[in-house]
């Protein structure tokens, strides 16, 4: 029973709880080359991205591939995205990814707050 | 011996005595600096790069991002080069940025095509100036401060697209490309009195 409450207990302390000004200081420094939260840049504007169908912020000039992709974005299908978008939607056009789980969930919930405003 | 901690703060506290005439004078030398040929030669010229490229679409739609990038920067200069709120000598290095940017521009263009591409066309300078709401902009710093924001960001994007090239002479590229919009963040910074960063292997992180 010590054993399994010791394992609660360092899970507990090893688990990521997502930051979103964390997220936020990512996004400045690593997604701000290409996207903002409210324009169309070189990538789709952010704002209102979870929840929304692949390929369909309003006025941007999607590849093919994001076009036909039948992904909703949510928490999950983002941190697939961002950990390898070629693999999620093949022939898609942003080289760039994230490798780091905790960065993915921190730039995640960033998004997430800023979906809701 | 002093610690990091302490010579940032002493660097913080005489700011005005250290950082901004060494600024002025870094500012007063680049304007007159030019371009180098073999910069703006980066990839136009390089025929074994070329054909070295297996030709993959998914290299050519990175490139057509970054060209994507490149225009935008372009286009960013412009902007604060005609806003009359720049003033020499920064004025100067505003423009020199931008002949840096149009020689990447140009250089991506060429390879893009010799790859079987086509390259992503420019905007008007309008599209750019409403996604970069360069109404907000009211002064030097207000610019300098965007300048920096999108050469950091441009420095990222292109560190963090390395991994993603099939070929690895156009992943070193794009390391090139990254160690110029790091030179760029690096003055723009120094220009606005910015303490250096203190920890190493910031970018790209």
């Amino acid at each position: 029973m010590r054993l399994f409450i010791a394992a609660l207990v360092l899970a507990a302390g090893t688990a990521h709880a997502a930051d979103a000004a964390r997220g936020k200081t990512l996004y400045e420094s690593r997604c701000i080359g290409c996207h903002s939260i409210d324009a169309n840049r070189v990538g789709p504007a952010h704002r209102g991205v979870l929840g929304r169908k692949a390929g369909t912020a309003k006025d941007y000039d999607y590849s093919p591939a994001l076009r036909a992709a039948a992904v909703v974005w949510d928490a999950r299908s983002l941190e697939h995205w961002l950990a390898d978008p070629e693999k999620l939607i093949p022939g898609q056009r942003m080289g760039y990814s994230v490798p780091d789980a905790g960065d993915r969930a921190d730039l995640v919930e960033y998004l997430r707050t800023e979906s809701t405003r | 011996m002093p610690t990091p901690l302490s010579l940032h703060k002493e660097m913080h506290m005489n700011h005005s005595n250290i950082v901004v005439p060494a600024r002025r004078r870094f500012l007063g030398t680049a304007g007159k600096a030019t371009l180098s040929a073999a910069a703006i030669a980066l990839l136009a010229g390089n025929e074994a790069l070329a054909q070295s490229a297996s030709g993959t679409m998914q290299d050519v739609g990175i490139l057509n991002v970054a060209l994507g990038l490149e225009h935008e920067a372009i286009n960013a200069y412009q902007l604060g080069a005609m806003s009359g709120l720049l003033q020499k000598p920064v004025l100067d290095v505003a423009v020199l940025f931008q002949s840096h940017h149009k020689g990447h521009r140009d250089a991506l263009i060429a390879t893009i095509r010799k790859l079987g591409g086509t390259p992503v066309a420019e905007k008007p300078l309008d599209d750019y100036a409403k996604a970069l709401r360069a109404d907000t902009l009211k002064s030097q710093a207000d610019i300098l401060e965007l300048a920096a924001r999108l050469e950091l960001g441009a420095t990222n994007a292109y560190l963090g697209v390395i991994p993603a090239f099939k070929d690895a002479g156009l992943a070193k590229v794009a390391g090139r490309l990254a160690a110029d919009e790091t030179m760029h963040w690096s003055i723009l910074s120094s220009a606005m009195g910015k303490p250096m960063p203190m920890a190493a292997l910031t970018f790209g992180a």
